[in-house]
């Protein structure tokens, strides 16, 4: 076995225990590197000093070992430009707090990953520094716009990665990829220094290989921060704690697999057999059917989403990307590509005069619509369970000529995205002809990333879709 | 000719003079620093910063409604009021748009009530700088007062004549200081004035259907000067027929005259939206009664107090009341235990201060105490010690004597300055001049 194919716990304890040094673990990961890199392009930038930083971890919580960075956090060592030409080269002058303390608890940043420029997309096809590839099966997307990471991961090209999720964007490529991806509560980990796509949903997470290599990543990422405001002072756990505590008398319901699109698919079929696992382990599970109108015991159908998602999201990127004018950063407003514009385009249409009322106001309202539906749900269930796509991943080149391609990807997680839910998505299916992978979305209220932890854990333990775990 | 009638409104711009910036750690204070030396990744704007509003800032914001006579909202909320200009460093300048912190309020003039409309926190944006660099022209950006808190008091339009929006101004200023919120010094830009100004035939109701906005008046007189303008030239305008263009000006000072900026055919679309970096406020109750409690009396209270126990008339008071900094330490001063012991009266206290004391944020009240107390003990020279030192002085100089008498007045100086040096600095020389001019 190759020491870049460890798993963050594993390579902790084994560099801990000296079993290798860092210079052989990097050197793995290095030639892994250089053999891969070109035919998945996961890498923007790499840092060939990493290894020299982290002889001195060692006795760090994560004892110096290399994580893969998004390329939209903030980072001193290495350019940062959300995958656009228009942050083309540039440096930033400070850290994000979820790589700084990352850093702090004794891990290197060995390069950042592609992605959908700006975040714009789930399929990592939108960046300007060319698509990543299925590291499971190159002639497929790898979904994004987190693709990098979830590819990086894949491919075993780093031990531990990092992502951002608005809906889906973290979930949905580690679901294309077979890998593992929590989207923390929204203000559980800070955005500062994360470069802002949709600011009132985006939420930084880990990607890994298995649920406790998340688990472990989170209790390093998470917890208040004084430069986000929107962070709360509540006590970060230890996160893998819980891994153990299994699912017995646990009550969990399934959404979505009523959805026309969905019915009677590989999925509906995966998400059914992963409930079944779970009621061997003593959960109790139900079926929640899906409805027009959120009514109490139902779950509001995940088609409203779509506009709300698309309205809110769109008007948040066309201000976030308002500073970006020509004046500073070396690159004027032509140079953002054709994603980008349509974004700029749509969103300050509607929060122009006379339209604001008409899509934003009308777009929050239904957001609230979707929380009450949630508090429902989450006052009877403990976690719910889905998938974070309605299929496979696609072939390269599927998301071109679809302005919507992403928000139809995203769909089953809009809802819960954008009422600041946690998430988890875990391998649950792999169609033994094409190599590729479905994911299982467990989900939870509001600051419950334990909980779905807990589940996610308990059926990794039990089955046998993720090779990392067993 | 048709009679007209002014209706003007004013939109005033103070900057808090918070120790720092209203949503990041950078000094508040930018006056005279060197250009891009007080900023940072938020008040720069770069990728990744986010906001985090300034308390002390949010706090004094309600503080100067409180003064006013606003209604507090218990909710309020930050939002991004979008525009292009190279010194708003975001694309978006943080505003308050339909929660703003305070709303209604009143100033009482001489003239009338002048309603407050509302009163709400943004963030000031940074500075151009036009220059020649190696022969080229060159316009430069200094971000130094981006991201310094800034309060927006915007009236109704209840205002009748230049002279009742100066009386109006100068109140608010006073106000202002005396809360200690902001030194709002015109001259460095930290108040700001914007008169908007249009008329209505005399006995007409609502407003006319159109107006001109004056902006960025660094001063009372040029604010009531460009009303002034503005009123004559839409007479002239409106008596021919016409309806005065809805615009921008701005006050050339050279030129005394109002100038067109821009032109807006309709209302700017600023597309605003709630700040989502910023949760929503909510006050409670009780945190804005303990800024009530803690709002000092209102200035003509404070004013007619002032007078009342130290004495003084009404326009010394109004100059300590427009010197926050110089009552309070004429307050720390007369208290004091050796002044009050040396029978030292609040009038002369202030005296010493408005003549003798040149910079008052310096002062130190036990300092001047003693000053002023050593200046006291030196003039308590008995009445008849005085008298004795003047008659000897008369009697060794006849000729002067004879002299003053023969009407050389310059002979009254010169016993004068004998009879002091004979008390060897000693004594009241008011009372030396008084004694001698009746000897004489």
């Amino acid at each position: 076995m190759k020491l870049n194919e460890l798993t963050v716990k594993d390579a902790i304890a084994k560099l801990k225990k000296k079993e290798f040094s860092h210079a052989e673990l990097y050197k793995d990961l290095h030639d892994a590197i250089a053999e891969k890199n070109s035919l998945y392009n996961i890498y923007l930038s790499l840092d060939a000093e990493a290894v020299s930083k982290a002889d001195a971890l060692l006795d760090t919580p994560l004892a110096g070992i290399p994580i893969a960075v998004k390329d939209n956090f903030l980072t001193t060592v290495l350019p940062t430009t959300a995958s656009s030409f228009v942050l083309k080269g540039f440096r930033p002058p400070f850290d994000s707090t979820a790589t700084k303390k990352l850093q702090k608890a004794g891990s290197v940043v060995i390069g950042k990953t592609n992605m959908d420029a700006w975040a714009h997309g789930s399929s990592t096809e939108t960046s300007d520094f060319g698509p990543t590839k299925n590291p499971r099966n190159p002639d497929y997307l790898p979904g994004g716009s987190s693709g990098g990471s979830a590819a990086a991961i894949a491919a075993n090209l780093t031990i531990g990665a990092i992502g951002s999720e608005t809906a889906g964007s973290i979930r949905q490529p580690a679901s294309w990829c077979g890998v593992v991806g929590l989207k923390p509560t929204y203000g559980r980990v800070s955005r500062y220094g994360v470069i802002a796509m949709a600011s009132s949903t985006d939420s930084p997470g880990p990607i890994g290989k298995t649920v406790e290599d998340c688990a472990i990543m989170l209790t390093h990422m998470a917890g208040h921060d004084r430069y986000d405001g929107t962070t709360l002072p509540r006590p970060v756990p230890d996160y893998t704690k819980v891994l153990t505590k299994g699912v017995k008398g646990m009550k969990m319901g399934i959404c979505y697999m009523d959805h026309p699109n969905i019915k009677g698919t590989d999925l509906d079929t995966a998400i059914l057999k992963a409930a079944k696992v779970f009621e061997e382990m003593g959960a109790h599970v139900d079926m929640i059917p899906m409805s027009r109108d959120g009514k109490k015991g139902t779950i509001l159908a995940p088609d409203y989403a779509i506009g709300v998602y698309t309205v809110v999201q769109r008007s948040e990127v066309s201000s976030n990307l308002a500073r970006y004018d020509g004046v500073r950063y070396g690159a004027d407003r032509s140079v953002f590509a054709h994603e980008a514009k349509n974004r700029i385009m749509l969103g300050t249409f509607t929060l122009s005069k006379g339209y604001a009322d008409k899509y934003y106001v009308r777009a929050q309202q239904v957001r609230s619509l979707y929380r009450k539906n949630f508090e429902d749900l989450f006052s009877t269930y403990d976690v719910l369970l889905s998938s974070p796509t309605p299929g496979y991943a696609l072939p390269s080149g599927a998301s071109s000529g679809d302005p919507l391609f992403g928000e139809l990807q995203d769909m089953l997680v809009e809802p819960s995205s954008l009422v600041g839910n946690t998430g988890i998505s875990v391998p649950c299916w792999r169609n033994p002809e094409t190599n590729l992978f479905l994911g299982l979305n467990i989900m939870e209220d509001q600051w419950q990333e334990e909980k779905i932890l807990q589940a996610a854990a308990a059926y990794e333990q039990a089955t046998d879709w993720n090779e990392w775990a067993k | 000719m048709n009679t007209y009638e002014p209706v003007i409104g004013l939109e005033i711009h103070v900057e808090l003079k918070t120790k720092s910036g209203m949503f990041c750690g950078c000094p508040a204070d930018h006056f005279a620093k060197e250009p891009n030396t007080a900023t940072c990744p938020v008040c720069l704007g770069l990728p990744g910063a986010l906001p985090v509003p300034n308390k002390k800032a949010v706090e004094w914001t309600i503080m100067l409604g409180l003064a006013l006579g606003s209604e507090i909202s218990e909710v309020s909320k930050f939002d991004r009021k979008h525009y292009f200009y190279p010194d708003l460093p975001k694309g978006y300048q943080i505003s308050q748009y339909d929660q703003p912190l305070c709303r209604g309020g009143v100033i009482a003039t001489s003239f009338g009530d002048v309603r407050i409309h509302r009163v709400h926190l943004e963030e000031d944006t940074g500075k151009l700088q036009h220059a020649t660099v190696e022969g080229r022209k060159v316009t430069l950006v200094d971000f130094n007062r981006s991201g310094v808190p800034l309060v927006e008091i915007v009236t109704e339009a209840d205002i009748k004549s230049s002279e009742q929006a100066k009386e109006f101004l100068k109140k608010l200023h006073q106000i202002v200081r005396f809360l200690g919120i902001s030194d709002a010094d015109m001259e460095k830009g930290s108040m700001r004035l914007e008169p908007n100004i249009s008329l209505r035939k005399a006995g007409e109701k609502g407003l006319p259907n159109y107006k001109v906005e004056v902006k960025n008046i660094n001063s009372f007189r040029f604010a009531a000067m460009a009303i002034e303008y503005e009123i004559k030239r839409h007479v002239a305008l409106l008596d021919n027929g016409t309806t005065p263009t809805q615009e921008t000006r701005g006050w050339d000072e050279a030129k005394n005259a109002t100038v067109s900026q821009r032109t807006k055919e309709e209302a700017a679309d600023y597309r605003y939206f709630p700040e989502p970096d910023i949760p929503p406020m909510r006050f409670t109750r009780e945190y804005i009664d303990s800024i009530r409690q803690s709002l000092p009396p209102s200035v003509e209270k404070k004013k007619a107090l002032i007078m009342q126990s130290y004495k003084i008339d009404e326009k010394k008071a109004e100059v300590l009341i427009n010197n926050p900094t110089m009552l309070s330490k004429i307050e720390g001063t007369v208290s004091l235990q050796p002044i009050l012991n040396s029978n030292i009266s609040g009038a002369t206290v202030v005296n010493w201060y408005m003549n003798k004391v040149i910079d008052a944020s310096g002062a130190v009240p036990e300092r001047v105490a003693n000053d002023i107390i050593q200046s006291k003990q030196v003039t308590h020279v008995d009445d008849s010690v005085l008298i004795a030192a003047i008659d000897a002085v008369l009697s060794e100089n006849p000729k002067a004597v004879a002299d003053y008498k023969a009407g050389k007045e310059q002979s009254k100086m010169f016993l004068y300055g004998t009879v002091l040096k004979r008390l060897a600095g000693k004594g009241d020389k008011q009372k030396v001049m008084d004694f001698l001019t009746g000897k004489l």
